[in-house]
């Protein structure tokens, strides 16, 4: 108990702390969507097609500072997404094969850039690799103010367009006919889970970053058939297991923060699986063995009305 | 209100639409009359929805032009006055909202960006569930509904647009006798309040008792006046 008090009051993990949460709660919220649109796949395509626009940032620009990187993360992101999202619209290639196919090269591209980058003198400073895996321990005071603000404007977004969000994601025909643009209504969507990720990317990596957009939001879609329910849930998932993943990363020695996070996570949808009243795999269990013996003892009779 | 300066709700002149390469409706010429109740009844593959969908905006014809009340079809005028129902297969049940709040989104419409739903809408949607008698579902979960209950929510939700024109692709699908027997009740209920209902059907012989006429030498579809 002292360890842990010790600890939350040491600054270095107060800062550290501080952006994990943020950048599940971010991410939780974002996931939601991605998740009920069955893209669930479109954040670990964007996190991994950041990787050359961070290399490309620091060869043409030759900056090291985290904004700059992520300026570069944002930028080959979006493109991406833009050439996912006209592959599936001017192409006969589906959504999965389009994002494999611009996942792949761009990782591809980004790895090759980056072995050429660590050739130069002077780069290993730049800590590129840091994007790779992430390093929450590299997250300064500056950083955690940039995520605050994305996130209050993320989040603002989502509360002023929440209806709009709701009837494209359950059923984007009728979105357009009621004159929202599902164009429109995606490429924003689209544009603010790119967003979410960048922000991501320097605590835990392009690898790891799909796991904190969708799994905060499988748990939470266990628990509740309500999608502000949802949204809620799955943002207080994901700002737990930043707080839980960072302070074991502090505890343990050598634990690296990121995967630490993701593991904290991947319990959450665990036990939600498990245990959730309704969905739960248990609790559906529980529920068959009940009416077997209920239907055994009283012979039950359907209920379908007979003509 | 209805303006009764023009006689057709929807006129449709050398429409033709494709997919891909592929044109399904060529050259089509249509008229559906205001304040009357029409059925589009075809075989599969007739082009009976891609017609819907081209009227409602959903798909960019290759050339032809739609008139709606003599004007011009433009999505941002019209959404407050056309209802579309899709076909219930077309979403994904399991989404996490109550039949109450899938009946508001047809609301949203007439609410326009950003503004949220006021008390008269959801005044609106309890009226709507109760005509389609799902009043007692209101809280449900989506999923726990069967076929023919998703189909008078999405009914209900098009209720709720309080449109003039409804266009409602194949509202029998998967549906028992008795439910098809109310929808039809409503949906002359509709027609009776001066709405011009347009359905997509598939089977010919439930909607027996209408005289028919062919829609359209090159359509391969019928239209009928139940």
């Amino acid at each position: 108990m002292d360890t842990l008090i010790f600890l939350f009051s040491d600054y270095t993990f107060q800062t550290v702390a501080l952006g994990s949460a943020l950048l599940g709660l971010i991410s939780g919220v974002l996931g939601c969507f991605a998740v009920l649109r069955k893209q669930s796949l479109l954040g670990d395509g964007i996190s991994h097609s950041a990787l050359p626009g961070v290399v490309m940032a620091f060869i043409l620009l030759g900056v090291k500072n985290t904004e700059g990187l992520l300026l570069g993360a944002i930028v080959s992101g979006l493109l991406a997404t833009i050439l996912m999202i006209s592959i599936v619209r001017y192409t006969r290639i589906k959504f999965d094969s389009a994002l494999a196919l611009v996942m792949s090269v761009f990782f591809g591209l980004g790895l090759a850039l980056l072995t050429y980058v660590q050739k130069i003198p002077n780069s290993n400073q730049a800590g590129l690799s840091r994007f790779i895996f992430g390093q929450a321990s590299t997250l300064l005071q500056r950083d955690i103010i940039v995520m605050a603000v994305c996130g209050v404007v993320l989040l603002a977004l989502v509360v002023l367009f929440w209806k709009e969000f709701m009837v494209f994601t359950f059923d984007s025909d009728f979105a357009q006919t009621l004159g929202f643009s599902s164009q429109k209504l995606n490429l924003l969507l689209s544009f603010m889970i790119v967003v979410a990720i960048i922000i991501g990317l320097q605590t835990v990596g392009v690898i790891l970053m799909s796991a904190m957009l969708i799994t905060p939001a499988v748990a939470a879609r266990q628990w509740t058939n309500r999608l502000g329910v949802m949204v809620t849930l799955s943002a207080f998932f994901g700002a737990l297991s930043g707080v839980a993943g960072t302070a074991a990363s502090s505890l343990v020695p050598k634990l690296p923060t990121g995967p630490s996070i993701v593991v904290c996570v991947s319990g959450i949808v665990l036990i939600s699986i498990l245990f959730a009243p309704g969905r739960g795999i248990l609790y559906r269990a529980n529920r068959r063995r009940k009416n077997r013996l209920l239907f055994r003892m009283e012979g039950g009779s359907p209920d379908v009305p007979t003509i | 209100m209805i303006d009764m300066t023009t006689k057709y709700a929807v006129e449709v002149e050398d429409l033709t639409v494709a997919y891909d390469t592929k044109p399904v409706l060529w050259d089509i010429d249509l008229k559906f009359p205001k304040g009357k109740l029409t059925a589009i009844v075809g075989p599969n593959g007739a082009g009976k929805s891609t017609l819907i969908k081209a009227i409602v905006g959903l798909l960019k014809p290759v050339s032809g032009s739609i008139r709606i009340n003599g004007e011009t079809q433009d999505l941002r005028s019209l959404k407050t006055r056309i209802g579309y129902v899709p076909q219930s297969s077309s979403v994904d049940w399991d989404f996490p909202a109550t039949v109450e709040s899938v009946v508001l989104m047809g609301c949203y419409g007439k609410l326009g960006w950003v503004r949220r739903p006021r008390k008269e809408d959801y005044a609106l949607t309890r009226q709507a569930l109760k005509k389609v008698g799902m009043d007692d579902y209101a809280d449900r979960h989506i999923s726990q509904l069967s076929g023919g209950q998703q189909q008078r929510v999405f009914l209900a939700r098009a209720l709720a647009q309080e449109a003039e024109i409804y266009f409602m692709d194949e509202p029998f699908k998967g549906v028992d006798a008795q439910t098809e027997k109310a929808i039809v009740q409503l949906l002359k209920e509709l027609r009776d309040q001066g709405k011009t209902v347009i359905v997509v059907h598939h089977d010919l012989q439930t909607v027996a008792d209408c005289r028919w006429w062919p829609a359209d030498r090159s359509a391969k579809f019928l239209m009928m006046k139940i």
